[in-house]
């Protein structure tokens, strides 16, 4: 038996009531195997966002349950939903999102570790860590983000999210602002991490290209659904899914060869 | 050699802002009647300055220096404002990423259609409707005539961007220039959007300066493309031979650090490195003729 870290079990999320109510999750089911990475790849309004939310436990799903280390956390409060929130990290597509531009780079490395309560030398000796193993020298404590570039502040917001050393990260289009030189470095950066660490990744992007390189397995959403599921390869050289066929279709064929 | 078919032609562009280097050197660019010119660049690499030096749109700021500048037929480097503002939207238009902020929130698109013609000439207050109808079937905006009375928030990204098209071929041009017209879109509208410019090229004729950062894009919809890195063309010729052939280095590693399936998948990417020599390697240029 696979040791899966997340078990999505048939997620279903309903916005509003009635006539006018929309499934932005339609019965969604994903196991993601320890120290492996599931690409989830989908266009606007798939639900992508919404269920890596709903893994965040940021929003409750309307029915279903999430497993998180073999143990149901749907509805967990309080002092587990903070340890909870320690174990799975969340990148975001913009580093701004998670970055203060009044705090220095240390500060904001720190602030997870604030939260999940660890003691004030221990948690400088982990920030330098941190930032040594995203390839940032220290000199970078005392700076502000303003100072760095785009590629180096997604550096940044991913020693965060590793500061706090989780089992799990929520990677939503971390390289899809970035130039493709750039885009290069951080994912080689994230391979790599995931190599050392035996990290966990959900790795959300509408780049098929980019995830079959980076995923170990591939989850196509549409609508709401997961419409398609398989190894890098078999999604690319042999959807089955129509959408998952118009997707490939629509891709430049650089991206295809 | 016949200059008449050229729609662009530029030599030797460079544009410097204040007393810093120049952000675009020595750029020689050509654009034919009928015929799609990729220009392809990462963050900074000029590009985009280059596309709005085409259509005189440069801060007062920037100081503009050429051998030549032809846009839709004349000579417009030394023009005026007021010179422009006959090319503009006329002769050569552009179009941005962002359709949002080229269209009038408040304003049906039907109307800001009939509006570009009558400021153009082209159509009257009488005629002017029906002939935004037809630019908006033109561009293949399904159910046209009931979008006609839509606003732009009614539409989708993709549907936004066919009424910029709209706006922009309203009066005919000779060139069409594109900055990142589709890098906000989805990559199934992507592919629409990408036809719709070459079936537009395909039916109207006219030539088309296509900006990105997307080398696929750049690959699937041009027949030429020119390689910009640090204000520099560094290469230059037909997509296909760029793209299977690459000479200039900076122009290899580019292709090299893309994630394609050709890639073995969790291998490192080719990175480019902060201390490179590219600026060092003579440029590849092949003359389009």
């Amino acid at each position: 038996m696979t040791d899966d870290v997340l078990r999505v079990k048939n997620v279903t999320q309903r916005f509003g009531h009635g006539d006018g109510a929309m499934l932005a999750l339609d019965d969604v089911s994903l196991n993601v195997p320890r120290g492996q990475t599931l690409g989830l790849v989908g266009e606007s309004g798939s639900g992508k966002s919404t269920l890596a939310r709903a893994i965040l436990l940021m929003r409750r799903p309307t029915a279903g349950s999430i497993e998180f280390d073999g143990a149901d956390v749907t509805g967990i409060r309080g002092r587990a939903l903070r340890v909870h929130r320690r174990r799975v990290q969340m990148v975001f597509q913009d580093p701004n999102d998670s970055l203060d531009p009044r705090f220095t780079v240390g500060r904001s490395i720190a602030e997870p570790l604030v939260a999940a309560g660890m003691p004030s030398p221990q948690r400088r000796e982990r920030v330098r860590e941190a930032l040594d193993q995203v390839g940032l020298p220290a000199s970078s404590l005392e700076r502000y983000p303003h100072e760095f570039s785009g590629g180096q502040r997604q550096r940044i917001a991913i020693a965060r999210a590793m500061a706090a050393q989780p089992e799990f990260i929520v990677l939503d289009e971390p390289t899809s602002a970035l130039d493709v030189s750039v885009q290069a470095q951080v994912l080689n950066l994230l391979i790599r991490l995931q190599e050392e660490t035996g990290v966990t990744y959900l790795f959300i992007t509408h780049n098929l290209a980019v995830v079959h390189h980076i995923a170990h397995r591939v989850a196509v959403m549409h609508s709401g659904r997961v419409v398609e599921e398989g190894t890098g390869e078999q999604v690319m050289n042999d959807p089955r899914d129509p959408y998952t066929q118009q997707l490939l279709q629509s891709m430049p064929q650089l991206y295809r060869t | 050699m016949s200059t008449e078919t050229d729609v662009l032609r530029v030599e030797d562009l460079t544009i410097s802002y204040g007393g810093a280097p120049p952000s675009v050197k020595d750029v020689s660019l050509r654009v034919r009647a009928g015929e799609i010119v990729g220009v392809i660049g990462e963050s900074g690499s000029g590009k985009s300055s280059v596309a709005l030096a085409m259509m005189g749109l440069l801060p007062d700021s920037a100081r503009v220096d050429a051998r030549s500048m032809r846009v839709a037929g004349d000579e417009m480097r030394d023009a005026a404002e007021r010179d422009w503002a006959e090319v503009r939207g006329v002769r050569a238009s552009m179009v941005f990423q962002e359709p949002m902020s080229a269209l009038n929130p408040c304003m049906r698109i039907g109307a800001q259609i009939a509006e570009v013609l009558r400021i153009h000439g082209v159509a009257d207050r009488r005629t002017a409707q029906a002939r935004a109808l037809e630019i908006l079937e033109l561009v293949r905006m399904p159910d046209a005539a009931r979008r006609m009375s839509y606003y732009p928030h009614q539409l989708s990204g993709g549907q936004r961007q066919r009424v910029v098209i709209a706006i922009a071929v309203a009066a005919d041009p000779m060139l069409l220039v594109a900055d990142e017209p589709t890098t906000a879109l989805d990559v199934t509208v992507q592919a629409q959007i990408l036809d719709l410019i070459r079936t537009l090229r395909d039916e109207k004729g006219m030539g088309v300066l296509f900006i990105s950062h997307d080398l696929g894009v750049i690959g699937q919809l041009c027949e030429r493309i020119a390689v910009m890195y640090r204000g520099r063309i560094v290469e230059s010729g037909s997509a296909a031979r760029v793209l299977a052939e690459p000479q200039h280095p900076y122009t290899r590693a580019l292709l090299e650090s893309i994630p394609r399936p050709s890639v073995p998948a969790r291998t490192p990417l080719a990175v480019i490195p902060a201390d490179n020599d590219f600026d060092d390697a003579p440029a590849v240029l092949e003359e389009a003729s």
